[in-house]
């Protein structure tokens, strides 16, 4: 029998959602961390009871957490869970992530385009966003706020920097989005070890196809008219970037405004946004089993976050894009105002595909028909920042 | 005396004591507690500046410490073991 676990953060702790197969009946599970924001939890591929949480505070800065056996315990890698470690030497540094300022990196490291237009030091504030190996359960990447990638292979107690992102050159024109300068999207190219896809707000997309030594930014094709050059080769404010693992190739983009697609690995996008009621929006993702098959929630504008018309609609589109469906059934349809943010929805992989997603009111909505219909699966948590599903046996 | 979250991160009481040689002072004193307590690096002062995190604050005495040099002798009565250093988080809303 199948299991499916929702990881759910939110702006006060982390909740874990579990069902079996019929996704009808689900036991929650925490606050853990209660208190701290969860910008983010997702489950190891290669391990599915490992997992890697990002808690953070404005008070206590960042730190790691890490479970090994699906949520049920959980503790800082490095240091035994629930127990208070002897004294010596450290055995991990898992919260800290500090920034390479090695020659590699080069000067280009040390400042990026502020609100003002103004240059800026790098300063870390957080991690948006752990992205685990696909085969390896102690390899983990983390994308970061000022927005920059690390990775651990020794189950996050450490953390080094791949500098050659940074190293690119262009950090200078790279600038923060209304939510920080983040790297909050990380795709793992499942036929290619070499291949990873990033997203940093506000800087765009970019590739590796040498493990992270070097970077290419792939932004041919975006339009952004609220940057000097409307085209230039950095500085479009990416929200987030989804991959159907079927097809490694194709990728799909929800930009600030305009919902685009690439069929060459992000070397060129097209817009695809269509009859879409508005292309702002955040989250964007791609049915299991239908890699034409795509989900987005629009947002009103980038002034006013909330879904249009006080209706919560998901857009599914069947063709890949230009042509989209409300799905509505089961969703509050009147006096809603809620936000959907860029990690806080997924799929599951069960045979008729779940559709899953948080809003900043609390709900984590699930559907077990690929959109066909809603349910709500907890109603009341604090703001929702992100949601991943783990689907099990 | 810590705050609430970091007491649950190290899985301790509100008071923690700890041995701390001579000369005891802000950064000795944090030295030690991180090194006993490693789940708090990082959480009371930045892992890499070792700068005060913004939102904490460092009382003893009745005396507001927070923006003495890290080096500068704590009271007599924190370094005998008398008095308390109390790191407190401000209170803002949210």
């Amino acid at each position: 029998m199948s299991i499916v676990r929702v990881l759910a953060g939110t702006r006060k702790g982390a909740f874990i959602l579990t069902s079996d197969g019929k996704r009808d009946h689900w036991q929650v599970s925490g606050p853990h961390f209660a208190g701290w924001e969860i910008y983010h939890l997702k489950g190891s591929p290669a391990d599915p009871n490992r997992l890697y949480a990002s808690q953070s505070s404005g008070w206590f800065g960042q730190i790691i957490q890490r479970s090994d056996d699906g949520g049920k315990t959980w503790h800082q890698p490095g240091t035994p869970a629930g127990e208070t470690p002897e004294p010596g030497p450290p055995k991990s540094q898992s919260n800290k992530f500090a920034y390479d300022t090695s020659s590699e990196a080069g000067k280009a490291l040390t400042t990026h385009q502020w609100y003002d237009g103004t240059q800026h030091p790098w300063e870390f504030k957080r991690v948006w966003h752990l992205e685990p190996s696909i085969t390896d359960p102690d390899t983990v990447y983390a994308g970061v706020e000022d927005a920059a990638l690390f990775r651990s292979t020794d189950g996050g107690q450490n953390w080094h920097e791949l500098p050659g992102l940074r190293g690119h050159g262009s950090g200078p024109k790279w600038q923060p989005g209304a939510g920080g300068m983040c790297l909050h999207t990380i795709i793992l190219d499942p036929g290619n070890p070499e291949r990873i896809f990033i997203a940093i707000s506000a800087a765009g997309a970019f590739r590796t196809d040498d493990g992270g030594k070097t970077w290419k930014p792939i932004n041919r094709g975006l339009y952004s008219k609220y940057i000097p050059n409307p085209t230039a080769e950095v500085g479009h404010c990416v929200h987030h970037v989804a991959m159907n693992p079927l097809r490694p190739n194709v990728l799909f983009m929800q930009k600030h405004w305009d919902v685009m697609r690439s069929d060459d690995a992000g070397d060129s996008w097209q817009k695809i946004s269509g009859n879409l009621p508005t292309d702002f929006g955040f989250v964007i993702d791609i049915h299991a089993h239908e890699p034409e098959t795509i989900y987005v929630v629009p947002i009103k504008s980038d002034s006013e976050h909330f879904v249009p018309d006080g209706k919560l609609r998901v857009f599914r589109s069947r063709t890949g894009g230009n042509e989209w469906e409300p799905l509505t059934k089961g969703l509050p349809q009147k006096d809603c105002y809620v936000n959907v943010l860029r990690d806080a929805m997924a799929v599951d992989s069960l045979d008729e595909c779940g559709v899953y997603f948080g809003t900043s009111g609390g709900q984590v909505y699930a559907s077990a028909d690929a959109g066909e219909s809603w349910e709500p699966i907890v109603r009341d948590l604090p703001p929702v920042l992100s949601v991943e599903v783990q689907t099990l046996g | 005396m810590l705050p609430q979250h970091l007491r649950t991160l190290a899985n301790v009481g509100a008071e923690v004591t700890i041995e701390v040689p001579a000369p005891i002072t802000q950064r000795s004193v944090l030295d030690v507690l991180e090194k006993r307590y490693p789940m708090l690096q990082g959480t009371i002062r930045d892992h890499v500046t070792k700068q005060r995190r913004s939102f904490l604050r460092f009382f003893a005495c009745e005396q507001d410490l927070s923006h003495e040099p890290p080096d500068t002798p704590l009271p007599d009565a924190v370094a005998s073991g008398k008095e308390p250093l109390l790191i407190i988080g401000a209170i803002a809303g949210g």
